[in-house]
């Protein structure tokens, strides 16, 4: 092949691929702008754990340690105490309860296995995600961390329903009505 | 150019003779092209690969130890984290060896789902490895796409277990959970718009020019080569050996769908490059038959000592809730005895070497890993070519340090 033909049949093949860069140009744009637009997540995304209580406000937990021990990277400690007061008064649901329930979110490999351990549902896979800290020891998450009355909810994701399309997150944009700059 | 090599032969000795005008090179670990942490020592005869010495473990992570310490049903998460790009395939190799010690007999309908997930994740591993590819060479745009069409994928895939990256879906005996509702409308709109996209790639990467010229006639190995050297998958079906686990040693009912196993003759990286781009339509022509084929039904074995039961079930009834408390605290035993399963993964063949002393343990789980298999190939295919292609062959061979390193 001479000089000639090479240097026609790259311009080609250049013009070709082009063609469809310039094609998608006017076409909707698949970024989410994240810290602006929420992002979206699926229902049974596994995020930041919480401690659920029941409509008393009563923690479900009963420290039976079953989560502790399907961890496979062994990152929740329990200690269990007994609580013979009346429902009303006390804490748990249940007559025992965790006194300390700590997740250690550096060890923590979101996998799921606690929630699926669990008899009474009391922990399951929340949607927080942004867990990053300037503070290793700030990994360790307490009960007030944890807790579902006191575990504060990033605004920063959406639950997307259980039957949208796709690619939703990304029509979401458009809905939202961010202007964006060529 | 010898000064270079002084301060080396110390270090690695791989100069044989060093003549005055060769000259060593370390390309990696950080060089973007090597997809991860890879080091290869190249020895230059000026822009000519006289010879090539990967230099792994860098990511060493001692997985397979760690698999020891771990109940059978908790090293699900692990494997997870070896191929990364492919980690439902991973799954289903550990959870397949372990269901072979067991004597394990999975329902059809957690079949279907197993290979239609296997199936979507193979396209996932594929689009990464074209995205990457295209970028090694030069083809910007090709990534962008290519991503996009991962991510449909990534969002079906964190639908259905919660994991975007580490799924962990399936479990020893079926599966974590049945489908979502509008699961299967969902992954026919993916595959709906599947076809155009991968017409478009093909517009964009292999019809051009460019592209041919740069991966065409090189990082040759011969069939006999590549046998000789364990390759497998792509890698091996590009050198026109026709070897398909799926096909040749059919697991999870794969015997029972339509598909071609492509085969392409050339040796080259542009021979593996067009394995792959035809796999993928492969893999959308199986995912189309298995949404066809889902049936209602259960999702997981009939075995009540390994399984974990339903929820309601240990909700109301006692022996779940005893089985369910000593399978997750105790786990299960597993008779005695050795397996190796190997399953068809997108990077070749996956196989899984498990050790069973009776205990809820594994005694010992050996991966074969196909990236370290089919890199240990790399100095063949490198030899003579230059270093600019180098990249290129990297890029064909479709490897993945975690799972080299392990």
């Amino acid at each position: 092949m001479s000089i000639i033909s090479d240097v026609i049949n790259s311009t080609k093949a250049v013009i070709k691929g082009m063609k469809i860069t310039i094609s998608k140009m006017p076409q909707k744009k698949w970024t989410v702008q994240y810290p602006d637009v929420p992002v979206t997540v699926q229902p049974r995304y596994r995020g930041q754990h919480l401690l659920h209580v029941d409509e008393n406000g009563k923690e479900k937990c009963v420290a039976c340690y079953l989560c502790a021990a399907a961890c496979p990277s062994e990152c929740i400690y329990i200690e269990a105490t007994d609580d013979a007061r009346p429902y009303e008064e006390r804490v748990g649901r249940d007559e025992r309860y965790a006194k300390v329930y700590n997740i250690d979110y550096g060890r923590c490999i979101f996998c799921g296995f606690c929630v699926e351990a669990c008899p009474k549902d009391a922990i399951t896979h929340g949607y927080n995600f942004e867990l990053s800290v300037y503070n290793r020891a700030d990994l360790l998450k307490t009960k007030d961390d944890l807790l579902i009355t006191k575990q504060k909810q990033s605004k920063n994701y959406r639950v997307a329903l259980s039957d949208e399309d796709v690619d939703s997150e990304y029509k979401e944009v458009d809905k939202v009505g961010i202007k964006f700059r060529l | 150019m010898s000064v270079a090599t002084e301060n080396l032969t110390g270090q690695v000795d791989i100069l044989d003779q060093p003549l005055e005008s060769q000259m060593t090179i370390s390309m990696g670990p950080q060089h973007p092209s090597t997809h991860g942490v890879l080091r290869l020592e190249l020895v230059l005869d000026g822009e000519l690969v006289v010879k090539t010495v990967p230099d792994i473990g860098y990511l060493h992570t001692g997985m397979e130890k760690l698999f020891e310490y771990k109940k059978y049903q908790q090293g699900i998460v692990i494997t997870d984290r070896m191929d990364y790009l492919n980690p439902l395939g991973n799954n289903l190799a550990y959870v397949m060896a372990a269901e072979k010690l067991l004597q394990l007999e999975i329902p059809e309908r957690a079949q279907v789902i197993r290979v239609m997930m296997c199936e979507l994740q193979r396209i996932a591993s594929h689009m990464v490895w074209l995205g990457t590819h295209c970028l090694d060479i030069g083809a910007m745009s090709a990534f962008f796409y290519c991503f996009r069409q991962r991510e449909k994928i990534l969002n079906l895939i964190e639908a259905v277990s919660g994991g975007r990256l580490t799924p962990s879906y399936f479990r020893i005996g079926g599966l974590m959970m049945d489908l979502p509702a509008g699961f299967e409308r969902r992954v026919k709109q993916f595959l709906d718009d599947f076809p155009a996209a991968l017409e478009e790639l093909t517009t964009l990467v292999s019809d051009n020019t460019l592209w041919q010229s740069r991966t065409k006639g090189i990082g040759i190995i011969s069939p006999e080569d590549a046998i000789d050297w364990g390759l497998t998958g792509p890698c091996l079906r590009g050198s026109g050996i026709d070897l398909d686990l799926r096909r040749h040693n059919p697991y999870s009912g794969y015997e029972t769908y339509d598909f071609e196993v492509c085969v392409e003759l050339d040796c080259d990286v542009w021979a593996r490059f067009r394995v792959r781009m035809r796999e993928m339509f492969e893999s959308y022509k199986i995912i189309r038959q298995t949404v066809d084929r889902l049936k209602p039904g259960p999702t997981k074995a009939d075995a009540p000592k390994v399984v974990l039961p339903d929820r309601d079930d240990m909700r109301k009834h006692m022996d779940s809730l005893i089985h369910h408390f000593l399978i997750v605290a105790e786990g299960f035993n597993v008779p005695p005895g050795e397996v190796y399963h190997a399953i068809e993964a997108s990077k070749g063949e996956l196989g899984v070497y498990m050790k069973s002393n009776g205990g809820p343990k594994p005694e010992r789980v050996h991966f074969r890993g196909p990236s370290f298999v089919n890199l240990a190939a790399l100095p063949v295919m490198a030899e003579g070519e230059m270093v600019a292609d180098v990249v290129a062959i990297i890029g064909s061979l479709d490897i993945v340090l975690g799972e080299i390193d392990r």
